[in-house]
């Protein structure tokens, strides 16, 4: 399947059929969600209605990780298998990673203030998470940095890949040290332990948060693959008007 | 401020995000299309295609 999709061509057709579907399905979703969120779930027994700020934190977070889970694939993909669209998912998933790791420190922010009276704490949690939208910052500057695609993607893989030491520290901070943040409540070995009538909500957000998430992701690998059509085509054109000058 | 400001400000600046991600998803991919519909236009895709 990923060698089949190897193929630009191949990947802009599959994937402009899929875009229009996955964009409904996240729109669709999304509104359940949020009516669900709004209208169904209950205020908790201790936040109140600032537990609504979840919904929005929490499937933030996890989409901060899995943008980075996707572009460490991909660097993979660069360096190792040397597949032709990797480093083209890895530099579309960035600027989505980014600000989904943005509004997963924004919210959190403004989650904490009225729940722990502060808006900001250096807790392992918090402030991994603060690591992590860094290097997402630095894989965006290197992006820009340098102008020729392989070099940059080759630079951007092993940036990333040494990031990647970051994944674990974020999910497991919880659990390694005493932080203020609480630990997991949904993946955990025991099962969650937020009530169904939180839960369903919640699910649905995160699911929702994906495929916004994908959709974005299919839409730059579109994108970026146009944007290198053009920039052979300029450099052939560039070429061709050198040799008839000389 | 009231939590009710917190809970707004979460949602808005979410949405802001989010919107700010799609508007530039398609005026980025337009012109794109754009400027290679330009290049095509001007012979330049086929020219290099047969060399």
């Amino acid at each position: 399947m990923i060698r089949e999709l190897a193929n630009p061509t191949r990947f802009m057709s599959l994937s402009g059929a899929l875009l229009p579907w996955v964009t409904g399905l996240a729109v669709l979703l999304l509104a359940v969600g949020l009516y669900l969120v709004w209208f169904v779930a209950p205020a908790d027994y201790q936040q109140g209605e600032t537990v609504k700020i979840m919904y929005i934190h929490v499937p933030a977070a996890w989409l901060s990780l899995f943008f980075y889970m996707i572009m460490a694939s991909s660097a993979l993909g660069t360096l190792v298998w040397r597949h032709p669209l990797a480093d083209v998912s890895q530099k579309a998933a960035a600027p989505i990673g980014a600000a989904f790791t943005l509004i997963c420190l924004v919210t959190g922010s403004l989650w904490g203030k009225p729940m722990w009276g502060t808006y900001w704490q250096w807790d392992a949690r918090l402030t991994s998470m603060l690591v992590m939208l860094l290097i997402y910052l630095g894989i965006l500057a290197l992006w820009r940095a340098i102008e020729e695609p392989n070099r940059a993607a080759r630079a951007v893989s092993i940036l990333t890949l040494v990031g990647a030491v970051n994944v674990p520290i974020v999910k497991f901070s919880v659990d390694w040290w005493n932080t203020l943040h609480q630990p997991a409540s949904v993946f955990r070995l025991d099962g969650p332990t937020i009530h169904t009538s939180m839960l369903v909500p919640l699910l649905i957000m995160a699911v929702a948060f994906t495929l916004i998430g994908v959709a974005l992701h299919l839409s730059g690998i579109r994108t970026e693959i146009l944007r290198r059509r053009v920039r052979t085509l300029n450099i052939l054109e560039a070429e061709r008007l050198d040799a008839q000058a000389a | 401020m009231t939590h009710t400001f917190f809970i707004a400000f979460s949602y808005i600046l979410t949405a802001l995000v989010i919107l700010g991600l799609t508007l530039r998803a398609v005026i980025d991919h337009r012109a794109q299309v754009r400027a290679l519909a330009d290049l095509e236009s001007r012979g330049i895709g086929r020219r290099s295609r047969r060399g």
